[in-house]
This record gives C-alpha cells, structure tokens and sequence, in this order.
C-alpha cells in the first residue's frame, strides 16, 4: 500500500466508524451522509419494493370501486385508494434521496424487474373481498410500517410515519364492513368467511419467509433498518387479527392454531411458502393482469404529462419572451 | 409502451399546519411547472386538512450545509453559554416566582 492508497483507506475506515456510530447511538442516516454502497443498494431494493407496493396495491380494490354497495363504501374506497397512490408517492420520493431517479423506479416496475408485495396478485372475487383487505392486509402493513417508522434511514422513517397516521383508517373502515358482513344475512356471512379463507395465508406470507431462511432481513436488522424479524412481526399480527375475528364470530382456516398459554401467543400452521416464492416471481394468479394494467395506465396517461410538459415549456418561453 | 422520459424536476414542499405556525418540511414531489407543484402538493400532502398553507420551491434552489461541516460550522454556537438563560444566576427569592 503506497501512502495514497493508505491515507484512502485509513479515510474510508473513518467514514464506516462514524456511520456505524451514528447507527449504534440510534441516529438517522440522511441522504447526504456517507454510508456503504451494500447499504444504499439494500435500501433501493427495499423501499422500492415497498413504493410499488402501494402502487399496484391500489388494482385489486379499484376493481370494486365502481360496484361498491353504497355511496358511503364508494367514497371510502375511493379515499382509501388515493391515500396508496399517496403512500407510494412519499416512498418513491424517498427512494430517490438515494441517487436513483423515478423514471428508472418505474421503468424496473414495469419491465417485471422490479418486485412488490405478493399479496396484491390475488384477485378480488368478491365484495366481501374489499372489507377483508382493509382489516388483514393493511393490518399487516400497519404492523410492518409501524417499525419501519422507526427505521434507521431518515427518509424511510419520515414517510412510513407520515403512511402510518392514514393507516388506521384503512383498517377500520375494512374491520367495520366486515363486522357489518358478518352479522348480516347467512349469505354475507358466508361471503365474508369465504374471503377471509381466502386471503388469510396470503396475508401471513406478507411478513416474508421465517427467520432462519431470510438473510436479507437480517442484514437489515443489523442497520437498524427494521427492528424487528419477520417471524416477531407475524406472531404480533396473529396475536391481535385472531381476537379481532372471534369478536365478530369469524373463523380463522387454520386448524392448528391454538393459544400457548406458556408463552402468551398464538401458535398456527405451517406456511407454504412455496406459494410465496411463486407468487413474488411471478406466477401468481393475477401478476400478468397487475403489469399489464400498470403498463397501460402509463401509456394512456402519456398524452397528459405530454400536454403539462409543453404547457410549462411556453410558460416559460412566454415569461423569458416578457422580460 | 411509451417511453419513460419524464424530466420533470422535484419540488420540495413546506406546508402550515395553522395560521401563525411556521412552514414546516413535509416532503417532495415531480411536476413540470409552479401551478401544477402547488396543486399535487395539496393532493399529497394534505389531503385531511394537514395544511392551510403550502409553499413549494424548486429543490435545485435550495442551498444547505453538508454533514461534514456539522462539526465546525456550527462550531461558534458551542463556546457560547451567556447566549442561555440558563447561564445567568438570579436572586433565590425571585427565581421562585418565574
Ligand atoms: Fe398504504
Ligand atoms: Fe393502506
């Protein structure tokens, strides 16, 4: 090593000393600060999964948009919806603090590059499906956020706080219609049961797979980007989605779960998780619909940014052309 | 598929939550000119009444201090306690009171 090459390193060790201290000592990593290429590329990956998400999370409910049962449901879906395509805008504009543009975010989502949450490949079959939504899936992504609030990156922890206060009123707005559903006639009871067998495993296999096989998580453990494992934030969902069906009489499609009055939890069933690899990487029933209609709202939104484009630039030219 | 060519440079978004408050950081966000920031700025980032004010101002006009000066550009605060109540010492008797 010549005295560049070890004035480089001796710097370069500096710089990895004060992040881990600042992680260590429980402050945020911010944009501009130094932080290892492993961690910035990790973060990318992450946040941007969690961006597109919210993005094609807002298909499976739009379907039921326009045959929503009353105007009150509509306006709630309606609201519900545009707080995603919020969510997704504030984690997009997070992940740009990391030196990646929008256009390549949108452009690695579209060409299926790109993954997002497994869940949102399952169709909505029914009404029942939406209220079901509302209470399972963002009760899961209620769970999720709340830590990544606390995230050790600044941006992340920033947005998810701002996600987690809209958040509440997506799950109770779901957890009322399916109380409704639930003591309603015998059909709707049967409706919402159905659902609820239908999207339970699914919402599990959310959290990602267990512990002892996810070394990616953690690795974000170690930086503080969540604090907790996928299996600590599963259990916790579990804990509290299981009471909240028995207080309205739904049962849960799981014939081992059973209270552990040892250690004050839930325990179930196995996971196929199986039928998570498939459905991430693209064999899930409804990913080739999801794409395509990401695409196509791209394409026939196209003329419109075009339009906006040229507005600005003859604004502009008009401003230039007074002065 | 059309391409994916959207330029459109990045607004930082300062909004009020009540009159008399200050402009607080709330975020950022894409848009081509001044009007249609302020407009999505309303549609993100205050959707429930969060603001009664917004500012938006192009990102690339903001000049900030880097993490690296932290240390000693802020240096000349830190040697400055008579710049702190805390500093002076008052009469026992009306110390009570404040
Ligand atoms: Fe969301
Ligand atoms: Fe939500």
């Amino acid at each position: 090593m010549n005295f560049n090459e070890k004035s480089a390193f001796m710097e370069e060790q500096a710089r990895l000393d004060e992040f881990n201290r600042k992680l260590e000592a429980g402050e945020k990593i911010e944009p501009k600060d130094w932080m290892p290429e492993r961690f910035r590329k990790q973060l990318i990956r992450m946040m941007s999964q969690h961006a597109h998400s919210e993005i094609v999370g807002m298909l499976p409910e739009g379907n039921w948009i326009t045959r929503a049962p009353s105007l009150r449901r509509k306006l709630i879906l309606l609201a519900k919806v545009q707080d995603e395509a919020g969510h997704g805008l504030y984690l997009y504009s997070g992940t740009e603090t990391l030196g990646v543009s929008r256009e390549q975010l949108i452009e690695d989502l579209h060409s299926g590059r790109a993954k997002y949450a497994n869940i949102f490949n399952y169709p909505t079959l029914t009404w029942a499906d939406i209220p079901i939504i509302g209470w399972l899936v963002d009760g899961a992504a209620i769970v999720n956020q709340t830590m990544l609030a606390k995230s050790s990156y600044g941006p992340y922890a920033r947005a998810n706080l701002r996600i987690c206060k809209e958040e509440s009123f997506h799950k109770k707005q779901g957890y009322e219609a399916v109380a409704l559903l639930a003591n309603g006639t015998p059909e709707q009871k049967k409706m919402v049961q159905d659902a609820v067998d239908r999207w339970w495993w699914p919402t599990l296999m959310m959290f990602g797979p267990h512990d002892s096989n996810s070394p990616n998580s953690s690795e974000l453990i170690n930086w503080k980007v969540k604090t907790k494992t996928n299996d600590e934030l599963r259990q916790s969902f579990v804990d509290r989605t299981v009471e909240e069906a028995h207080a309205v009489g739904l049962t849960i499609p799981d014939p081992d779960l059973k209270f552990n009055e040892e250690i004050g939890h839930w325990d179930f069933g196995p996971i196929d998780f199986d039928e998570l690899y498939r459905v991430v990487n693209g064999d899930g029933p409804c990913n080739k619909e999801r794409l395509d209609a990401r695409r196509s709202a791209w394409d026939n939104g196209a003329w419109v940014r075009d339009a906006a484009s040229e507005y600005a630039r003859k604004q502009k030219l008009r401003t230039i052309k007074a002065s | 598929m059309s391409e994916i060519t959207n330029d459109w440079p990045v607004w930082e978004v300062f909004t009020q939550k009540k009159s008399g408050a200050p402009h607080e950081h709330a975020g950022n966000l894409h848009a081509p000119d001044a009007e249609m920031a302020l407009q999505n700025a309303r549609d993100v980032y205050s959707r429930r009444n969060e603001a009664v004010s917004i500012w938006v101002v192009p990102a690339e006009h903001i000049v900030s201090s880097t993490p690296e000066d932290m240390g000693p550009f802020f240096d000349p605060a830190n040697d400055k306690i008579y710049r702190h109540p805390q500093f002076y010492s008052v009469p026992k008797v009306v110390k009570k009171r404040s």
